[in-house]
């Protein structure tokens, strides 16, 4: 099992643009990952509705999981992806 | 008319006349309250699968030849339609028994709840979510998703109302004009309607039963929707059509026959439309609504955001007159960020001006960008106030944009209040404008998202007229514009009344501008003078404009369709 955290750094949180593009790319990668906020249960990170409703507000750390051969490599992309601001692009 | 015709009788938008075929905007399908648990679940499994990812696939398609905002939200919902959590609960009921219909409505209610409870921004998704699930149950059921269908040939959009996503899908190339069932003359549908220049005919009963493909003639002037109209009907729709687009080959400025200029301004709501109005033959724009700048986010928009849009609308209008109007928020147009919750008359409460006492910072912020935007393009924009209630509030937004060094501050006659006081409040600011459709429904206490009520928010109603004939003759003692931006100005009866009272620039939709250009130009102002002391004279609205229009001359009757 993998794990890796990050701060949300874009400053509408992770909600409809940022959310989308990071849901896109779990769902691209063709890993399963899950992300949380510390200490509460893990969400299918690539589904959008999901990824909304955690309602990770800018600069909220969450916390992604993964397991299997690619997820070191996909969490750290995943993780470089949060903590820039998704929203200024 | 021949005897296969009949006529279905509503509430008209604008003057113009159409034919051509219907196309019926879908409602949405219900989910069958006794749905079957299906004998073979995994087939039930594929069918919902299947739907899923075609109505993802056609959202997308749809978004792929959208652009902007629309394209954004269009792909927003494909992303939700093609959601893996989503499709896998769906999958988990069904294997766990239950028919997948009732068990795709339940996951979306959950989730639904879920972000109406978290309010903002999630709570505005929902709309899309029930979309999805509209779309994924019509594909189910073997009907045509909801909503306004391709258009393959120019068509007259039929529906019970429209959404505003409705709207916003519509292809402007292919609408010659739209009938709806419900909606009244001032909501949001008309409104729409009335700023693209279709025919549109409101609370049109009977509407529903019209059936793809069937020929009307829509008569915005007359509000009437002929169904099967014969060859003289057709005619006589496309005579209309050609008399109105001769009409608007006229640029002059407005005026009276015997010169007395009164300003003929849009009412724009985006930057974009600014744009559009490069070459109208406007003077300029007298309401620039704000508010959708606004509307729809989770914050507020930066100082930045606003400055820009503001830099684009200004600039687009290059030294023409603009009047903007500051945010003009609550009741009907509610912001996540701001408005209360569970206010329980919102019409009565703190929106337009009033939000100053809630969120100071708001308008703060949009002088400062407007300043801005004055400052960045060299030009001169009129600043005005939404809800002014009184002397004290004009005075405070007067001195509010007067600190960050704009020039011409103004405010809305909204309330009766303002109306009655108008001196007093005109000698705080530079000029004010009158919002007719606010101003009816604080006077006669109407409601004005309330179609039943339609007859009470006549502009033509006595108590109304006395109440803007009070502001104008202000204007005229005091020697200061007063302006109506309100829809009434876009009727030509009611303009030659306005300008009968003193009324000096006339702000609408720019569809109606060639109408109150043609009508003001056969009147000399005595002429006006003469309609505003007659309508003033009658006892009730329908006299009032009744004995208006026996004043307005023949011709102008019979271009317009004034009947």
């Amino acid at each position: 099992m993998s794990q890796r955290t990050a701060v949300v750094a874009s400053r509408v949180g992770l909600h409809a643009r940022p959310a989308s593009i990071f849901t896109q790319a779990v769902a691209a990668s063709g890993v399963d990952v899950t992300i949380a906020k510390p200490g509460e249960e893990g969400m299918d990170a690539s589904s959008i509705l999901m990824v909304m409703a955690l309602g990770a507000g800018p600069g909220q750390t969450v916390v992604l999981e993964a397991d299997g051969p690619e997820s070191d490599r996909v969490l750290d992309e995943l993780v470089v992806l949060l903590e820039t601001d998704l929203d200024a692009q | 008319m021949s005897e296969q015709s009949r006529v279905l009788q509503g509430v008209g938008v604008g003057r113009g006349a159409v034919w051509g075929p219907v196309a019926r905007v879908r409602p949405a399908p219900t989910v069958p309250a006794n749905e079957l648990v299906p004998a073979d679940p995994a087939a039930a499994k594929e069918m919902v699968e299947q739907a899923f990812a075609d109505v993802a696939a056609g959202l997308r398609a749809q978004a792929g030849r959208a652009a902007g905002t629309l394209a954004e939200v269009l792909s927003a919902t494909a992303q939700m339609a093609d959601d893996r959590a989503l499709r896998k609960q769906v999958l988990g009921r069904i294997d766990k028994g239950e028919p997948p219909l009732t068990a795709l409505s339940a996951v979306v209610g959950d989730f639904a709840s879920m972000f109406t409870s978290a309010g903002g921004y999630l709570a505005e998704r929902v709309t899309d979510l029930v979309s999805v699930r509209d779309r994924v149950v019509a594909r189910c059921l073997g009907v045509p998703e909801p909503g306004v269908p391709p258009l393959e040939r120019p068509a007259v959009i039929v529906a019970v109302d429209l959404s505003p996503a409705d709207t916003a899908a519509l292809d402007l190339e292919m609408v010659l004009g739209i009938v709806i069932e419900q909606g009244g003359p001032t909501g949001h549908t008309a409104i729409i309607a009335g700023q693209l220049g279709l025919p549109c005919v409101v609370r049109a009963a009977g509407a529903s039963d019209l059936l793809d493909g069937e020929i009307v003639a829509v008569d915005a002037a007359a509000g009437t929707v002929v169904v099967g109209p014969d060859a003289v009907t057709k005619a006589r729709v496309e005579a209309r059509r050609v008399a109105l687009a001769a009409l608007a080959e006229n640029l002059a400025d407005g005026a009276t026959a015997d010169g007395h200029p009164v300003a003929l301004l849009a009412n724009i709501g985006t930057a974009e439309d600014a744009e559009r109005l490069t070459d109208a033959a406007v003077e300029g724009v007298g309401l620039f609504r704000t508010e959708v700048l606004f509307l729809g986010h989770a914050t507020a928009p930066t100082e930045d955001a606003q400055a820009a849009a503001y830099t684009r609308a200004l600039a687009a209008m290059g030294g023409r007159k603009v009047v903007v109007r500051t945010l003009d928020a609550g009741a009907d147009k509610p912001l996540a960020f701001v408005t209360r919750a569970g206010e329980e008359n919102p019409a009565l409460g703190v929106r337009g001006f009033r939000l100053v006492r809630a969120a100071e910072d708001l308008l703060l912020t949009q002088l400062a960008a407007i300043a801005r935007a004055a400052h960045e393009t060299g030009t001169r924009p009129w600043v005005m106030a939404p809800m002014i209630a009184t002397v004290d509030e004009a005075a405070q937004f007067a001195a509010m944009a007067r600190a960050v060094g704009i020039e011409q501050v103004g405010v809305m006659v909204e309330v009766p209040s303002a109306a009655l006081r108008a001196r007093d409040v005109l000698a705080e600011v530079d000029f004010v404008s009158l919002g007719t459709n606010d101003l009816a429904q604080y006077t006669m206490a109407t409601d004005r998202l309330l179609g039943d009520l339609v007859d009470l928010l006549d502009p033509w109603q006595p108590a109304v007229l006395d109440l803007v004939a009070a502001t104008a003759s202000a204007g005229v003692e005091l020697g200061k514009p007063v302006g109506v931006c309100g829809e009434s100005a876009a009727d030509p009866v009611m303009a030659l009344l306005l300008t009968g009272l003193g009324v000096t620039s006339l702000s609408m939709s720019p569809a109606a501008v060639p109408g109150v250009r043609f009508a003001l130009a056969r009147h000399t102002l005595a002429g006006c003078q003469e309609i505003a002391v007659a309508a003033r004279a009658a006892r009730t609205a329908q006299q009032a404009r009744a004995v208006a229009l026996a004043l307005v001359d023949p011709e102008v009757r019979d271009v317009l369709a004034l009947g």
